[in-house]
């Protein structure tokens, strides 16, 4: 290729607003959305939940979960009356399909949904050696797909065990609490999809949100409120024997 | 001037850290994403491009816009609170284009009983059977309308 001093220099400033651009992206944005009115959690009703496993299938099917990882799954919990410090937990494939005839006949049995906990306070994007994991300005705890490096530092961090590494595309993946829905005015899948309203959106900054009112009146709980990570998952029915 | 006499080496390392200087910011200036600070020790575009995602789940308003009349049964029934996808599975798809995309035709054998097969850790008050018992092979909707499942009494014979 032929090419006069003249033409490169013409050339290079030209090429540096191209690979400005290409830095700063073109994302398609919610025009409608503004994201400084909104701080988004989740209530779950564990009294609500028969462990049918649509959350975890809707799930998996919105956001393409490869099969074996989960970003929200559902447990079962047998705790005997006689030794209630260890409980005997299941899951079998996260409870996508349900799950069998219980072998217990005594004892409390109950199913525990559970998923990224979006922390205000989150120790999974405090370890992040690139910041390429967040809390946005709502809430939300999300994952720089083009910047995560996969190395794992924050899988190792969360104390829910609510990430994992995308074995094809070796980055961090996580509960985004679907942000592609949420940011339209629609609810996340898994309440979408749960046939019990026993997992329901929370806009915490709205005060017209029914959470306002459940908050008001019942007896809340977050998982190890012990960490002090600010969970933004408020369980009603939450037993003292989960981890 | 005395005290720089000799002092060219000294000169020529601050020439060196200069450039090193401003080589830094340039590639900085370069390499750093126009975005990144924008909300924080972050890529600001990484929260837009997180809410670029397409759906598969259309939400039960966007199916109730046309199908009102199964809103109408189900409104009346205990599956009022239940979604359509729940059990037909994501359909933004047939929402965008209802012509040629059709949703698949739904087992009853394997939806009712992902709910309603009874199990000792479901809520007490919930409706629960046991499949094998129950309807002796039958499927459900031989009793149950899935979208209001109450059995309801029909008029001058037996079902």
């Amino acid at each position: 290729m032929n090419m006069t001093r003249r033409q490169l220099l013409i050339l290079l400033p030209a090429a540096a607003v191209a690979w400005k651009s290409i830095l700063a992206g073109t994302p398609e944005t919610s025009p409608n959305y503004n994201m400084t009115e909104h701080w988004w959690g989740m209530l779950v009703d564990i009294t609500k939940c028969i462990g049918c496993g649509s959350c975890v299938r809707a799930c998996q099917m919105e956001n393409q979960v490869p099969d074996g990882y989960f970003r929200t799954w559902v447990e079962r919990y047998h705790v005997s009356d006689f030794d209630i410090e260890n409980p005997k937990v299941d899951s079998p494939d996260g409870g996508k399909n349900g799950f069998p005839p219980s072998s217990f006949s005594d004892g409390k049995n109950f199913f525990v949904p559970k998923m990224c906990n979006h922390c205000a306070d989150s120790p999974c994007t405090q370890v992040c050696p690139v910041g390429a994991t967040f809390v946005s300005p709502d809430g939300v705890v999300l994952v720089d797909q083009k910047y995560c490096l996969g190395c794992r530092y924050c899988v190792q961090a969360c104390p829910y065990g609510c990430r994992f590494v995308d074995p094809k595309k070796e980055t961090a993946q996580k509960c985004t609490l679907c942000y592609h829905r949420i940011t339209k005015g629609l609810t996340t899948a898994c309440c979408e999809n749960c046939p019990t309203g026993a997992r329901q959106l929370a806009d915490l900054k709205n005060p017209n949100d029914p959470i306002h009112e459940f908050l008001k009146t019942h007896a809340v709980q977050v998982l190890k409120p012990y960490l002090a990570t600010r969970s933004k998952l408020f369980y009603y029915g939450l037993d003292g024997s989960v981890r | 001037m005395k005290i720089f006499k000799d002092a060219g080496h000294l000169f020529r390392l601050a020439s060196v850290f200069l450039v090193g200087g401003v080589l830094f910011l340039v590639l900085r200036g370069f390499l750093v994403p126009s975005s990144f600070g924008q909300y924080g020790h972050y890529r600001g575009n990484a929260v837009k491009e997180a809410a670029t995602q397409p759906i598969s789940y259309a939400g039960h308003q966007v199916c109730e816009s046309c199908h009102a009349d199964i809103l109408e049964v189900k409104s009346k029934g205990v599956h009022k609170g239940v979604a359509c996808e729940a059990c037909h599975g994501p359909l933004a798809k047939h929402a965008d284009d209802p012509a040629s995309v059709q949703p698949a035709k739904l087992d009853t054998a394997v939806l009712c009983f992902r709910c309603h097969e009874a199990n000792l850790a479901k809520p007490k008050n919930f409706p629960q059977v046991v499949s094998a018992e129950h309807s002796g092979g039958a499927p459900c909707e031989t009793c149950h309308q899935p979208h209001s499942p109450a059995i309801v009494a029909v008029a001058g014979g037996s079902q």
